[in-house]
């Protein structure tokens, strides 16, 4: 049998049936007398409204239900709560304005749901919602963050003055103030993180049931069911947890925009109830442009205070962020303690300072999009560092080197909160550029201008905090839940093993990993291990998969589990051998005597425990299944360097990335062929961000990217053949080792690719550019600076 | 969608029957834009006509002509060896159009009827001053392209087969690909043929397809390059949208129509 357990590149076993058409995604799912659900949105970004005649539509053939906003109210349920509470500069709590799931008296962004119209088919109930006739005032909106934090912007909602969520900071601002007045060179920034748009393959969808005794089943593309099983359940709905069961089957990619209660999960499930039949929902694609939560959307300024020597002294971070029209879930939690955290970045900076306005706008709610926060953190500070090096003349790659916090100086306290327990920078650096050939970067570059092209090279020196996350200190700074995670792990009688696990896989491989994780631990054949997820009917409660958590604290969890199960088995074993406890050891999957050829199998052990005929039953119950919750202690901190290179045609802008290499530090890798994947399309995502996508709304709210016409999802043929690399330190306070691998790709890549153009265009006098690097931007910079270069 | 009538005549004339009977009906040849305005309900037709099977599809070569059926898909174009040895810069614009998915159901009928401001084909049919045959007449292509999404077929009206004038002797397509649709945003066909030296742009116009006169006149002198580097197109009527400015397409213009010269020598 080939190895298949940690470190084994095992093919990943979900993939027959997706690439067979045979998943089973949620608009897979009938039943029968389903009904379906359209929602009618709002096509204004601002608008009050002044009356919804439901009639026409109501009389349309096959209508069933139409119900709007004040249908909602009238059966008393709650708005869409929020995850996340951040508190103010002077300490009052953020303004949380009420989320209605169906709008109320205003809409406030373009995909605003203002009505649902239920129908025998779904051709009918598209029909019908045309037929609603909404009166609406139209209302001056705003989209820009500038512009809506500005005085005298349109008020997104009218209670909340100068549309300000909240004004928060971090760190401490007179040793940053202090360390300003002293400093040689001060260098400072501007910069936008571009709004992006998800567009997980999959749409969202949602199913609704209800049965004769009440009991309430909802289907829904979810990367944590329990998690929307209880905000639904106990915000919304108030329908008690023992009553709704969630199921989170297959999912076609989530990224963060799945993460979230969604108002067409409370409607199918709420109208399941009133009209006792099945309720379907699935977005058209148009749909999940205006109505899955965004991401990014940061507008900063930043300064870096530097000495003689090129030694950071201080930073100095100012940022507006996009909350959108709503506070989606967790959206309060991105720009602040997922990113201003993360602005020591794998620098020695010893101050920081950091405020942050959260702003509301007429556009789609802004949330955690692969990466959340952090990649706004590595942008920022990756750029600054370019630009630090820009001005005084400093190799970028010796100022990084000079600032690194060196690997002997972990575990590292950060000026912002954090504590990072491992990583060795240089290390991945000279890797990287071993890899990249970086010192054969100018005969390269000369190349490339003998055929009339600017190349560029660019790099950049991340970390990242993921493995979220310790549930006291997220619970401290604001989080609503825990973010523990757990596993329950059932050893069947003949010994073949479910995994029950409170992480979701929608793309992740899980069902390979964590069967990989547990064939080792227990010494098993993979197919004897089933990775059950999705079904809060199935599993304890589990927080779900987002931030690179669901093998650090998930796997970690299975391994605690998995301790206690041999713990149990030891003591079975110690019986039918007549040993002592002490005696027995666990090996590649049998119970031995130590220092005795006498030994039991896990399957012979689990038949006992099932079959308790000689069987220690006064000391130990039968059965062989543990639960074990882990909460971690730590974060854990994946860092890397990534290295872009890119050739520019001066005539078009057309930026064409030419090669990439990323090394990251992911800590214990178990199937080293997911991670390669897992960062290669966080590359494709983070290359996507810089050089080609972006929503774009008109200054009132309208949407302008509204569909794969106009938005620039990165294809094949705008990626190179990505070079990954891993180099191991291990996280020190999980017994796996692994930190975390789903985002690194994304986070580290955005600055490596603009520092590359930025290096590309610098004969230009080039300093900085915003994302995406377009064609035309690059041309017009090209343009503008001819003269000046002629010139010289 | 909306619902509609399905419709398959056997015959040309029994599709322009229907055509010319029902005002609410539509063509469809092989629906690559038709199908996505159905499905996005913008367009509400009561029928719905097929063209295909009415043998309107074929590629053939006759005296001084190249004859391509209107149900001609982008991909039999694109592999035609007569296509390719005839007027090889229209193979290439046809393996172009799209995706190889588009390519098997898009037929040069259909761009052309449907026309696109950002469609390929009408350069290649006006920079080769073609004749666009219907049921009814024979339409030279600088009669054809009438403004976006507008041409000059009447409602009783279908494309059969696009007749291009031979010998060509050189062609070349070059297009500057909008990044989110693919769509040309500038496409430059050259041509010198029958028709004289044509230089077809589309992508670029609010109008549509429109010819550059200056750089066919400095390539009737000089067909190279260099000729037409130092014009420049005005912006006056080029489209300006979130993936480029009315200026930043009058650029592209000159640069790729550079490019498929040079392609094209």
């Amino acid at each position: 049998m080939a190895f298949e357990g940690i470190g084994a590149s095992v093919k990943r076993r979900e993939d027959g049936r997706f690439l067979a058409g045979r998943g089973h995604y949620v608009d897979d799912m009938n039943r029968p007398g389903q009904l379906y659900a359209v929602i009618r949105r709002s096509d204004r970004p601002h608008a009050r409204l002044r009356g919804i005649d439901t009639a026409a539509a109501m009389a349309a053939p096959g209508v069933v239900a139409v119900y709007t906003g004040a249908d909602i109210a009238a059966d008393g349920l709650g708005g869409i709560p929020c995850g996340w509470q951040i508190h103010n500069k002077d300490g009052s709590p953020m303004a949380e304005p009420m989320h209605p799931v169906l709008a109320i008296g205003k809409v406030r962004h373009v995909g605003d749901p203002i009505a649902v119209v239920i129908a025998e088919t779904k051709a009918q109930a598209k029909d019908a919602a045309e037929l609603l006739a909404i009166d609406f005032e139209d209302l001056p909106g705003v989209a820009d963050l500038r512009a809506a934090a500005a005085g005298g912007a349109p008020l997104v909602h009218d209670d909340v003055a100068g549309n300000v969520c909240y004004d928060w900071h971090i760190g401490d601002k007179d040793a940053v103030d202090a360390a300003f007045a002293r400093a040689k060179h001060v260098a400072k920034l501007d910069l936008v993180n571009n709004r992006l748009i998800p567009n997980a393959m999959e749409p969202r969808a949602a199913l609704g049931e209800c049965d004769v005794a009440g009991n309430y089943t909802l289907s829904t593309t979810s990367q944590n069911p329990h998690v929307i099983r209880l905000l639904m359940g106990a915000f919304v709905l108030h329908i008690p947890e023992h009553k709704l069961r969630v199921i989170a089957p297959d999912v076609g990619g989530g990224f963060g925009s799945k993460i979230y209660h969604y108002a067409e999960e409370a409607i199918v499930t709420w109208a399941a109830g009133k009209l006792r039949r099945p309720v379907k929902w699935t977005a058209e694609r148009s749909e999940s442009f205006m109505s899955d939560a965004h991401g990014r959307d940061h507008v900063s300024h930043a300064e870096m205070a530097v000495d003689e020597s090129g030694r950071f002294l201080a930073l100095r971070v100012s940022t507006l962020a996009n909350m959108g029209a709503y506070l989606s879930t967790f959206a309060p939690s991105v720009p602040t303690y997922l990113y201003a955290t993360l602005l020591a970045g794998v620098y020695k900076t010893p101050a920081i300072y950091a405020e942050v306005k959260a702003i509301f706008t007429n556009t789609v709610p802004v949330d955690a999009y692969r990466g959340a926060g952090r990649p706004e953190a590595a942008f920022l500070l990756e750029r600054l560092v370019d630009a630090v090096a820009h001005d005084t003349g400093i190799d970028r790659i010796a100022l990084r080197r000079a600032n690194f916090i060196p690997a002997d100086a972990y575990p590292y306290q950060t000026p912002v909160a954090l504590q990072y327990d491992s990583g060795n920078h240089e290390v991945t650096l000279a890797e990287a550029l071993k890899t990249a050939d970086y010192a054969g970067f100018p005969a390269r570059r000369a190349e490339a201008a003998r055929r009339g092209k600017l190349r560029g090279i660019g790099i950049s020196t991340y970390l990242e905090a993921c493995g979220i996350a310790p549930s006291q200190v997220a619970g401290a700074l604001g989080a609503r839940a825990g973010l523990y995670e757990v596993a329950n792990i059932r050893v069947h009688p003949t010994g073949s093993v479910t995994v029950f696990t409170g992480t979701h896989s929608h793309g992740q491989g899980h069902e390979t990993t964590m069967a990989q994780l547990v064939a080792d631990q227990l010494g098993l054949p993979l197919d004897q291990i089933e990775i059950v997820h999705g079904d809060t009917g199935q599993i304890p409660f589990g927080m779900g998969t987002y931030g690179s958590r669901s093998l650090a604290v998930g796997g970690s969890a299975m391994v605690k589990a998995m301790d206690k199960i041999i713990a149990k088995g030891k003591r079975i074993a110690a019986h039918l051998m007549e040993a002592a406890v002490e005696d027995i050891e666990f090996k590649d999957g049998a119970f031995r005597v130590a220092g005795t050829d006498k030994s039991k199998a896990l399957a012979e052990i689990s038949l006992a425990a099932y079959i308790p005929h000689n069987y220690p039953i006064e000391e130990l119950e039968p059965g062989l299944e543990e639960t074990a919750f882990y909460d971690p202690k730590n974060f854990t901190y994946p860092g890397g360097c990534h290295v872009c290179e890119v050739e520019i045609d001066p005539e078009t802008g057309v930026t064409k990335v030419v090669n990439f290499v990323a090394v990251d530090d992911v800590g214990r890798v178990i199937n080293p062929m997911i991670v390669e994947g897992q960062v290669q399309g966080g590359v494709a995502q983070g290359i996507g961000q810089a050089l080609l996508e972006g929503a774009a709304y008109d200054a009132n709210g309208q949407l302008l990217s509204g569909s794969f016409m106009d938005y620039t999802m990165p294809r094949a043929d705008n990626l190179p053949n990505i070079t990954v690399g891993t180099e191991i330190t291990l996280c020190t306070h999980n017994p796996l080792g692994s930190k975390g691998c789903g985002e690194v790709g994304a986070i580290g890549s955005p600055p490596a690719v603009i520092n590359a153009v930025v290096d590309a265009l610098k004969e230009y006098g080039v300093r900085h550019l915003d994302m995406p690097a377009t064609a035309e931007k690059i041309w017009s910079i090209i343009q503008a600076n001819r003269p000046k270069m002629a010139a010289e | 969608m909306y619902d509609f009538a399905y419709r398959k005549p056997a015959s040309v004339a029994d599709a322009v029957k229907l055509l010319a009977t029902e005002p609410e009906a539509k063509a469809i040849a092989g629906g690559q834009t038709f199908i996505p305005v159905l499905k996005q309900r913008l367009n509400k037709p009561s029928s719905v006509v097929d063209l295909a099977g009415l043998g309107l599809s074929g590629i053939s070569v006759s005296g001084n002509a190249l004859t391509i059926g209107a149900m001609t898909t982008h991909a039999a174009v694109a592999r035609s060896a007569e296509v390719k040895k005839a007027i090889p810069g229209l193979a290439m614009l046809a393996s172009w159009i799209g995706d190889n998915q588009v390519r098997h159901r898009g037929t040069i009928g259909g761009s052309l009827a449907n026309n696109d401001p950002s469609a390929c084909y009408p350069a290649a049919v006006l920079a080769l001053g073609a004749v666009v045959k219907t049921n009814k007449r024979a339409i030279k292509a600088d009669d054809f392209f009438q403004g976006m999404f507008t041409t000059a077929l009447e409602a009783d009206e279908i494309i059969t087969a696009v007749e291009f004038p031979l010998p060509v002797e050189t062609s070349a397509y070059e297009k500057f690909r909008q990044p989110a649709s693919r769509y040309a945003m500038v496409g430059v066909f050259v041509a010198k043929g029958p028709a004289g030296v044509r230089v077809a742009v589309t992508g670029a116009g609010q109008n549509g397809v429109f010819r550059v006169p200056e750089m066919e006149a400095a390539l009737a002198k000089s067909w190279s390059p260099d000729a037409i580097a130092a014009i420049k197109v005005s912006p006056e009527g080029l489209n300006s949208d979130i993936h480029g400015s009315a200026v930043y397409r009058a650029h592209l213009i000159t640069v790729v129509a550079r490019r498929a010269v040079a392609a094209a020598a």
